[in-house]
């Protein structure tokens, strides 16, 4: 099952015997308090340079949160849309647990975008659901309801299962509804880790649903969180995660995803490994890099070559 | 895009390139376009695939190029060298000489072998690639089949080597040992594994195996010559 999101100009598909679709998730002034404060002031340079920095660094979606106490959430997460879609051509996912918010994102938003999200809750689903529906966005199902998370795997299951049904009722296809397991800090629930991956094997087998989570919260409240994040999101992606919001910037994580994608066959020839490992020793000194540089600056010579060549015939 | 305007020099150079990156369908076509010239298969195949294959030798030794770009190179010259073999057959060619490869018993490791298999056939052996997990009495079957020159050997286990040593007493319980050249490699064999079982030389690599394969050759018709 693939699910398709896209910008004016760029499309993303997500689904299995895919590379990884990796969501951005640096945009959100949540424990951020030097970009909350500069948002809620109307200033967005920070949210332009975040997003062209995730981008650089191989972000495909981009989550957009201006989830501040008591500022306009609404207003701000509209702004912060249209930034980020000025300085970007990636699709984006609209992160808010404010209706309203979610509902200004989708009137400004070009292009699909992800909705981020919808609960198992009824009053949720009866608010949100229509409007995914109604501008035809993707939609990710969280897979609580009115009685928290739960600890047992078939209920969070029956949580999702009601999520998709209800999400058909409203018109929207099974594919575009990609479900959160979620992913509870590891250091406070022993085996939030291997439920997580028990949870993608299921919702895949028994509802066809891809699947995603926050892949941050797993190393809540322990020390190296990057090295646990990258360990998470590797497994995750064996177990059959397609997409995951998390950080690219992080050199463990980027590296975990590409060794993933090369591991799990989704890295054609393993073009994508080699041509970041060789980025990585480029910017390193001693041997490697001079190496490096002459195989770059070999490859630029046959380039050119076939350019010049490919304008002579084209004049010929 | 067209080959047809290139100058001759400049498409042998883009034979070479497109093959270095691995661009099989452009290094067809440029071979028919070659041959469509007038080239002869043996001209073909040294201008174009060899010089190419010989600058991914180097650059794979030298940790410039990874195993999966040199597959991809591989294949190209794969494509090119089935449009080339029928001709060089028909113009009876002559072959720099003849080599019989393969994998040692037990094992089944076959990605460097390969390499070094095309990469002989692309200098001009004639190569007989055996493929994997070969008892002795096949390599010396072959080698006496096909009268070869050289005998290539791989392993890729410390547990599979030794069985080269075997292979080479079977050489010489049926009087093989002396006409042909053995030449080991493989990840754990070494030099000094080499010389202990009493093989003539260890390929480090493919480029060095095609390396002392020729240096090879030019010795023995010396000799020849001189006898």
């Amino acid at each position: 099952m693939e699910t398709v999101i896209s910008s004016p100009t760029k499309t993303v598909v997500i689904g299995p015997n895919r590379p990884f679709v990796i969501i951005g998730e640096r945009i959100n002034p949540t424990g951020r308090k030097k970009l909350a404060a500069e948002m809620a002031a109307g200033d967005f340079s920070r949210v332009r340079s975040d997003a062209l920095a995730q981008v650089a660094a191989g972000a495909h979606v981009l989550d957009v949160n201006a989830g501040i106490p008591l500022a306009d959430e609404p207003a701000l997460l509209a702004e912060a849309i249209r930034v980020v879609q000025s300085v970007t051509d990636v699709p984006i996912c609209i992160d808010s647990s404010v209706v309203a918010a979610l509902k200004a994102g989708l009137q400004v938003v070009q292009g699909k975008p992800l909705v981020n999200s919808v609960t198992g809750e009824e009053d949720r689903l009866e608010s949100v659901l229509p409007m995914v529906a109604e501008y035809k966005a993707a939609v990710i199902g969280i897979s609580n309801d009115e009685t928290g998370i739960s600890y047992e795997i078939r209920e969070r299951l029956a949580v999702a299962r009601k999520i998709v049904e209800r999400a058909e009722r409203y018109g929207i296809p099974r594919h575009d509804v990609i479900i959160d397991p979620l992913a509870m800090p590891a250091g406070a629930v022993p085996g939030a880790g291997k439920m997580v991956f028990d949870l993608v094997r299921m919702i895949r087998e028994e509802l066809g649903c891809n699947t995603i989570c926050g892949a941050s919260n797993i190393s809540f409240g322990l020390p190296g969180r990057p090295i646990l994040n990258a360990a998470f999101i590797s497994m995750a992606i064996a177990a059959g995660m397609p997409c995951a919001i998390t950080n690219p910037i992080e050199p463990e994580i980027k590296n975990a995803i590409l060794a993933a994608n090369l591991l799990m066959g989704n890295d054609s020839n393993c073009m994508a490994w080699i041509a970041a490992r060789r980025e990585a020793e480029s910017q390193q000194s001693g041997d490697g890099a001079v190496r490096a540089t002459a195989a770059e600056a070999a490859r630029a010579e046959r380039e050119a070559r076939r350019a010049a060549r490919r304008a002579t015939t084209t004049n010929g | 895009m067209d080959f047809k305007d290139l100058p001759d020099e400049e498409l042998w150079l883009q034979m070479q390139d497109d093959l270095y990156d691995g661009l099989k369908d452009e290094v067809v076509e440029e071979t028919h376009e070659a041959l469509r010239r007038g080239y002869g298969p043996t001209e073909v195949l040294a201008k174009g695939l060899v010089a190419g294959m010989d600058i991914v030798g180097v650059d794979f030794r030298d940790g410039v190029l990874f195993v999966p770009e040199v597959l991809m190179a591989a294949n190209a010259m794969k494509a090119g060298m089935e449009i080339l073999r029928p001709l060089l057959t028909q113009t009876g060619a002559p072959r720099i000489g003849t080599m019989v490869i393969g994998t040692v018993k037990g094992d089944i490791h076959d990605i460097g072998k390969n390499l070094v298999s095309m990469m002989m056939e692309g200098a001009g052996f004639e190569v007989i690639n055996l493929g994997v997990n070969n008892d002795a009495d096949k390599f010396v079957a072959a080698v006496r089949e096909h009268n070869a020159d050289i005998l290539g050997m791989s392993a890729l286990l410390t547990t599979t080597m030794p069985y080269m040593k075997v292979v080479i007493q079977a050489l010489k319980d049926e009087g093989l040992r002396d006409k042909v050249f053995v030449m080991v490699g493989g990840a754990p064999v070494s030099e000094a594994f080499a010389e202990e079982i009493e093989a003539d030389a260890y390929g480090r690599d493919a480029a060095t195996a095609v390396d002392i394969a020729k240096k090879y050759m030019a010795w023995k018709n010396e000799k020849r010559a001189a006898a």
